[in-house]
């Protein structure tokens, strides 16, 4: 009989171990893209201002390596994000950028405040583009190469430290 | 300084909480004789003041949106309408906690103020653990949330309330289902309190039953305002989703419904001993295993809004310590609380063990369920478990608990035979097999809302059975609250059924003046409006519907776009009629200029939550009842005391 009195303890300290591992360990919310290794699919994006280019698949396939950045001038994280940008585009790196669910003068607001390291920028107002690349929120940025293969996937804001990793899998992909 | 005295208030609170603490152990070891023995009822009483006013203070600060408070910077915004500034008070991690230990303080002096019936030296060690809990809780507070935190720099503005909180659903259903779980840390202490004195009596029953059955009928009106506030305002058009914190606050109902029964034997029939303190200690650790899992963010879900590792660790230990503590007492303990009266298998008991029985097997379905992802996620393999789990598994238990239900109030204690009740339980079956037969005859359903319909169609009648024969003016107020709380279950349940087997859905996009049909609903796009609220803006379509050759009623569904902070939410719109839901949704524009609109038709989906108010309404009337008859028998011994006090005076 007196065994059995012990049987909730032992369960309850079962449970106390499994919630304490895993408190320790590290948190991972992010969404991989299934589309890492594979090309881009097809699309053709308006513009999402004027001035700029749209963005379509064709535009990643002359050779070089470009990185492609999700982003939105509704989104804080990238209001954080813009100097890396700006450093990333001083280091050489060409950038595109998709801007989600967004309006043409909020873009026009936010580049003039925060810079504009892009070299074309489409409007995606339907998260299409975005969901068929398996990017799961912005900002996030793709390293796609000179055949328009995406090649990395960086969720998230870039922060300083992602600046280096960045440009070295730009140099990997070319 | 309105700050100051609150944390002030909460600092001394917590003192108190020590010293009733320290001062009901010492009394416990010593006996009566102890000089302490006396502080600590005023020491509880004085403890629930100071919290209330800390509290009350933290309210203040909102109402006023003092924004060099941290925490009022970080979740109130000047521009937001007053109710949802105070409301705002405890859709926070930290205000919610107070909001806790306020609850938990008044407890505890409310049963140092009211609670006479049980010994002295159990009532001491009631009040001891009680003190326990409210210190861990302080020390939660004061050492890594602390509610009063001043910025050093005032905030200009405030970052705002999530929009999906700004909602009156908000202002009470937290509290609510707060009051729940603290109702329970008072059964847990009365548990505690019992082991450790060895004093299971029908008394300490009789002493822990309003507190449970208070519990209860919270939990129960927490969840249901709770399912139905996420039913109108997240837009999907379900009322339960099997979400971590929503089995958060049914595992505990679970755990306390069962407890209700059996410190029901308990009272009347001096059984179940030991099973209630195990139930005791169950429900309360479920509250708190609960909260653990929304605050530390061990697993994904909506209702993650104070997501810390760093708190998940505190409340982790806390949870150790209460709960840990408590098993380890009842498994040294238990074997020496003697066997209660003995019962025959036919009997009141014996349906009542089956039902506890049952109540736990779903509750231990729902807590694997929970706990499944975290346990697969240690292996590295991401699942996720919902409605087709928790669904069959869980009516497997289910089901029989609603047979035993219909015919075990109709039982009687200690021992009976089933053939006394033959005629009942044949006429149950008959309405339960003819639902059954009609149902499927008439139209093609799945399986489990066919199973639901039937039995909610069976117990909706044999819930009122047990009120047969009787005088009904002379009924006790419990044998009403039962029955009600019973046909409420029926109601719910044939809500719940019909929900899943009669919705319809049309997902249609069309321009205004169009016309889109669901059910024998046929509605038209009248327009779509902008507008505006007192911190938000919205794209609002003006529906015109009607139901059948019906007059035509205007629905207006909004899309709002909050701007502190920044959120988009949908406002659901629906046209209630006796038999059941219209829900309209509008969503976004498609290029071609065609608005996406989503219609349900949900018959009969109403029950669920007039099902849920039933049995909360049942609770409250046993409730009532209970207190009544308690309150009667106080007089009554105290007029005794009186007139025997007067004879030996005479003497």
């Amino acid at each position: 009989m007196s065994w059995r009195l012990w049987v909730p303890l032992f369960a309850f300290a079962a449970f106390v171990g499994l919630a304490a591992y895993q408190l320790t360990q590290p948190k991972d919310d992010f969404v991989q893209s299934g589309m890492v290794g594979q090309p881009l699919p097809y699309f053709d994006l308006p513009p999402a201002m004027d001035g700029v280019e749209g963005v379509k698949s064709g535009t990643f396939a002359d050779g070089e390596p470009r990185l492609l950045n999700i982003w939105a001038s509704w989104c804080l994280p990238c209001i954080a994000e813009a100097p890396q940008l700006e450093s990333l585009e001083q280091q050489g790196a060409k950038i595109v950028g998709i801007a989600i669910r967004d309006r043409p003068e909020d873009v026009a607001g936010f580049l003039a405040q925060h810079g504009n390291p892009y070299t074309h920028i489409g409007r995606d107002d339907l998260s299409e583009v975005q969901l068929a690349i398996g990017s799961s929120g912005v900002p996030e940025t793709f390293v796609i190469d000179g055949q328009g293969v995406i090649r990395y996937q960086h969720i998230g804001d870039i922060r300083a430290r992602d600046v280096p990793i960045l440009l070295d899998e730009l140099e990997k992909a070319r | 300084m309105i700050a100051e005295l609150g944390l002030a208030a909460l600092w001394l609170a917590a003192a108190l909480a020590a010293l009733q603490m320290i001062a009901g152990f010492l009394a416990l070891r010593a006996g009566n004789a102890s000089e302490l023995a006396a502080l600590i009822r005023p020491a509880a009483i004085v403890q629930g003041v100071l919290v209330t006013f800390s509290f009350a203070m933290l309210v203040w600060l909102f109402a006023i949106t003092d924004l060099s408070v941290k925490l009022v910077a970080s979740n109130s915004h000047s521009l937001k309408p007053l109710v949802f500034k105070l409301s705002g008070t405890w859709g926070n991690h930290e205000g919610s906690m107070l909001l806790w230990v306020m609850v938990m303080g008044l407890a505890g002096a409310l049963i140092a103020l009211v609670e006479r019936r049980l010994p002295e030296r159990t009532m001491n060690a009631t009040l001891a653990a009680q003190g326990v809990v409210s210190l861990g809780f302080y020390a939660f507070l004061l050492l890594s949330s602390n509610p009063f935190e001043r910025l050093p720099v005032p905030a200009a503005e405030g970052m705002g309330l999530n929009p999906l909180l700004q909602d009156i659903g908000l202002a009470f259903h937290p509290p609510t289902l707060y009051l729940g779980y603290v109702g329970l840390s008072v059964a847990f202490s009365f548990a505690v309190g019992a082991l450790l004195t060895r004093q299971v009596t029908p008394d300490f029953a009789r002493a822990m039953r309003p507190w449970v059955l208070a519990a209860w009928i919270m939990l129960t009106i927490g969840i249901t305002a709770g399912s139905y506030w996420a039913y109108y305002e997240l837009g999907w058009g379900g009322w339960w989703f099997w979400d971590p914190v929503e089995n958060a606050s049914l595992m505990p109902w679970l755990a306390a419904t069962a407890l209700l029964h059996s410190a029901s034997v308990l009272a009347s029939r001096d059984a179940l001993r030991t099973w209630t303190i195990m139930l005791g200690v169950v429900a309360f650790s479920m509250s708190m295993v609960g909260t653990f899992l929304v605050r530390s963010g061990i697993l994904t879900s909506v209702h993650a809004f104070a997501v810390d590792p760093e708190r998940g660790t505190f409340i982790l230990v806390l949870l150790g310590i209460f709960i840990g503590g408590a098993l380890l007492l009842f498994a040294l303990r238990a074997n020496t609380i003697s066997e209660g009266e003995r019962f025959a298998l036919a009997s009141r008991e014996g349906a009542l063990v089956f039902n506890n029985v049952m109540l736990s097997a779903i509750l231990a379905i729902v807590l694997l369920g929970t706990l499944y992802p975290l346990l697969t996620e240690a292996f590295d393999v991401r699942v996720s478990v919902g409605p087709p789990y928790f669904n069959p598994v869980g009516a497997i238990f289910a089901i029989p608990m609603f047979a035993v239900m219909a015919v075990g109030p109709l039982l009687r204690w200690r021992e009976d035979r089933i053939d006394r009740i033959g005629k009942e339980v044949a006429l149950t079956a008959a309405l339960v097999v003819a639902a059954l037969v009609l149902t499927s005859l008439l139209t093609e359903i799945g399986l489990l809302p066919l199973l639901g319909l039937a039995f909610g169609i069976g117990l909706a009648v044999a819930s009122w059975l047990p009120l047969r024969g009787r005088n009904l003016a002379r009924t006790p107020l419990a044998t009403w609250g039962m029955v009600v709380a019973h046909f409420g279950i029926a109601v719910a349940l044939i809500g719940m059924a019909s929900e899943s087997a009669f919705t319809e859905e049309r997902l249609a996009a069309i321009e205004q003046g169009d016309t889109a049909t669901v059910g024998l609903w046929t509605v038209v796009l009248e327009g779509v409006e902008p507008v505006a609220g007192p911190n938000w803006t919205a794209v609002q379509a003006r529906l015109s519907a009607h139901y059948g050759d019906g007059e035509a009623r205007e629905l207006t569904p909004q899309s709002r776009n909050f701007w502190a902070p920044p959120q988009q939410t949908t406002e659901s719109a629906l046209a209630t009629r006796w038999n059941g839901q219209l829900y309209a949704v509008v969503g976004d524009r498609s290029p071609d200029g065609r608005w996406q609109l989503r219609l349900w038709w949900k018959p009969f989906v109403t029950l669920i939550w007039y099902g849920g108010l039933l049995i909360a309404l049942g609770g409250l009337l046993a409730l009532i009842g209970r207190v009544l008859t308690d309150l009667r028998h106080r007089r009554l011994a105290a007029r005794i005391a009186e007139r025997r006090a007067d004879r030996e005076a005479l003497a």
